[in-house]
């Protein structure tokens, strides 16, 4: 009921004026410009955080160092932070002030590093117990067997922390797609250029355009599920001995 | 293979794990390392495997020396306690591995893997995965995974470890047997020595990071090195300054000079044979190993008064 039944008001929203006029705004220019923005966007900071999640998890896990307790307990600030408090951070360091001399608001440079600010740590998080978990022995038995370092991770230690990875990469995606909070200053919102599809959303319902709204709004809607979907069926074929 | 420890030495923080260890293992040999816990018996096996280095000292492997090879260049076949499967790989999957990374033709790795799943009889068993195993089934398949290479030497940290005590007898006499067939050189770890003197051909006595004894079961019960040796192998009974086993004590009804008086603690029928735990009169405890036989005539029950003497004892 909690779930099905806003998304069941969204789509009845979405074509009250009919089909033909929720096909023509849902392919407006200007929101499929949004749609391809924000998905392209999200998959690239998916894959992004996948790779250094995985990575920050490795070093907690694996490694010894000074301050690791802090690092871990840094980690988790992005979900702490309301995001238009990161917004403003981003802006502070990257913006046209910017200590560093690193002006890139109004970029998608900006989207992308305020996305993977806010979704680093799902990856970090699903992946750190799996991590914690893992069978040394059969690490070192695969070692014994004489396989390479390389090929340890490859063939014993990837196929075990990929779930973990997918379930952390599924909801860094779903992040993605849905922030707003954390774009809404650095990137600028300009069509065509930096404006994702929440903010599309946003901005014309303010406009009072509801039924456009909630058009890209289903199409967002019907893509992210798409795309959960997919990496529920591959985190189904990663866990397939766990059934068997 | 043979296998040759020279001086090994191995720190863990502040604990001496093992403590200039030279040891010989002739190829061929059904080796155990016998010892309590903590005695560095699993740390030297898997210092022979490269799967640890040692902070001082050398390996041997066949007269060369492999102190600096990794455990991936010494080709050792290696079982673990708790079996360190392959979870996301079928039973198949797990046995081909060592084949896979040595890159044979798919027509070997298949006929090889056929053989072994016959040989440690998981016949029918190879598409599985592993959590669809027993213990002793799963063990069977890292023994497989193990051998599939032909090692040199095969190296089982507390093989048995983890299973009940059937299945633990049932691969004893298993592991016995594909020794006799194979003759690889095998170490194997355990901390019970029933499993080592019914296993292996030499047994090496491990006691805080150094070897007490090395000799084959029957001298290591008979002819123990040391007290510690004495105690550990086998059950013995401390009088005064001499070490009597269960079996080396004769008892009476009647004070004949020789003797001396106790009083029977506590009868325990275990079939074959009658065990009693006697109190002296100076209060020293007496564990006492008699046939039914013995234990009928003297028609022993608790707090009965008999008289005992050691027929046979050892000191050093």
């Amino acid at each position: 009921m909690i779930v099905l039944l806003p998304i069941a008001a969204l789509v009845w929203a979405s074509q009250k004026d009919g089909l033909h006029q929720f096909w023509s705004v849902a392919t407006s220019p200007e929101a499929i410009a949004a749609l391809k923005l924000t998905l392209g966007a999200s998959v690239v900071v998916s894959l992004v955080s996948a790779f250094f999640g995985t990575i920050t998890a490795w070093v907690l896990v694996r490694d010894e160092f000074r301050g690791k307790s802090i690092v871990n307990a840094v980690i988790d600030l992005p979900f702490a932070l309301p995001t238009i408090v990161a917004s403003l951070t981003l802006l502070a360091l990257y913006g046209p002030q910017s200590p560093l001399g690193i002006d890139i608001s109004l970029t998608r440079k900006a989207i992308v590093l305020a996305l993977l600010f806010v979704t680093l740590p799902f990856v970090v998080r699903t992946v750190q117990p799996v991590l914690l978990e893992l069978d040394l022995e059969a690490e070192e038995a695969a070692r014994s067997l004489g396989a390479s370092e390389l090929r340890v991770f490859r063939s014993i230690v990837l196929p075990n922390i990929l779930p973990g990875i997918l379930s952390g990469v599924a909801l860094a995606f779903a992040r993605a797609v849905g922030e707003i909070g954390a774009l809404v200053l650095i990137a600028g919102n300009v069509p065509f250029k930096t404006e994702v599809a929440s903010v599309f959303v946003f901005l014309h319902i303010q406009g009072g355009d509801q039924a456009g709204a909630s058009a890209v709004a289903v199409v967002m809607l019907v893509i992210s599920f798409a795309l959960l979907l997919a990496i529920g069926g591959l985190r189904f074929l990663a866990t397939r001995h766990e059934r068997a | 293979m043979s296998i040759e420890v020279r001086n090994v030495s191995k720190r863990f923080g502040s604990f001496q794990a093992l403590d200039d260890v030279s040891l010989d293992v002739d190829g061929g040999a059904l080796t155990a390392l016998l010892g309590p816990s903590g005695s560095g018996k699993s740390t030297l096996l898997r210092i022979i495997a490269g799967l640890e280095w040692p902070d001082s000292g050398e390996i041997h492997l066949a007269g060369e020396d492999a102190t600096p090879l990794t455990t991936q260049q010494r080709g050792v076949g290696f079982v673990f306690q708790h079996y360190a499967a392959f979870k996301h790989m079928s039973v198949r999957e797990n046995i081909a591995f060592g084949l896979k990374i040595r890159k044979r033709p798919k027509d070997e790795v298949r006929s090889r893997v056929d053989e072994l799943l016959d040989l440690v009889q998981l016949q029918g068993f190879g598409d599985r995965y592993p959590a669809q195993l027993s213990g002793g089934q799963r063990q069977r398949m890292a023994l497989a995974r193990a051998l599939a290479p032909e090692p040199k030497v095969l190296l089982l940290d507390e093989p048995f470890g983890a299973l009940d005590a059937r299945v633990r007898a049932e691969l004893r006499v298993w592991l016995r047997r594909l020794h006799d067939e194979t003759h690889t050189t095998t170490v194997f770890v355990t901390h019970d020595q029933e499993e080592a003197m019914d296993v292996a051909d030499s047994v090496v006595v491990m006691n805080k990071g150094r070897v007490e004894q090395v000799a084959g079961p029957r001298e290591l019960y008979d002819a123990p090195a040391n007290e510690f040796v004495m105690s550990f192998v086998g059950q013995a009974t401390r009088i005064d300054d001499a070490w009597v086993r269960p079996h080396d004590f004769e008892l009476v009804l009647v004070p004949n000079g020789s003797t001396r008086e106790a009083q029977v603690e506590r009868v325990v029928h275990l079939g074959f044979e009658v065990r009693a735990e006697l109190v002296r009169d100076d209060g020293e405890t007496l564990a006492v190993q008699l046939t039914r036989d013995q234990a009928a005539q003297l028609e022993l029950e608790r707090g009965q008064i008999v008289y005992v003497r050691p027929t046979h004892q050892t000191t050093f």
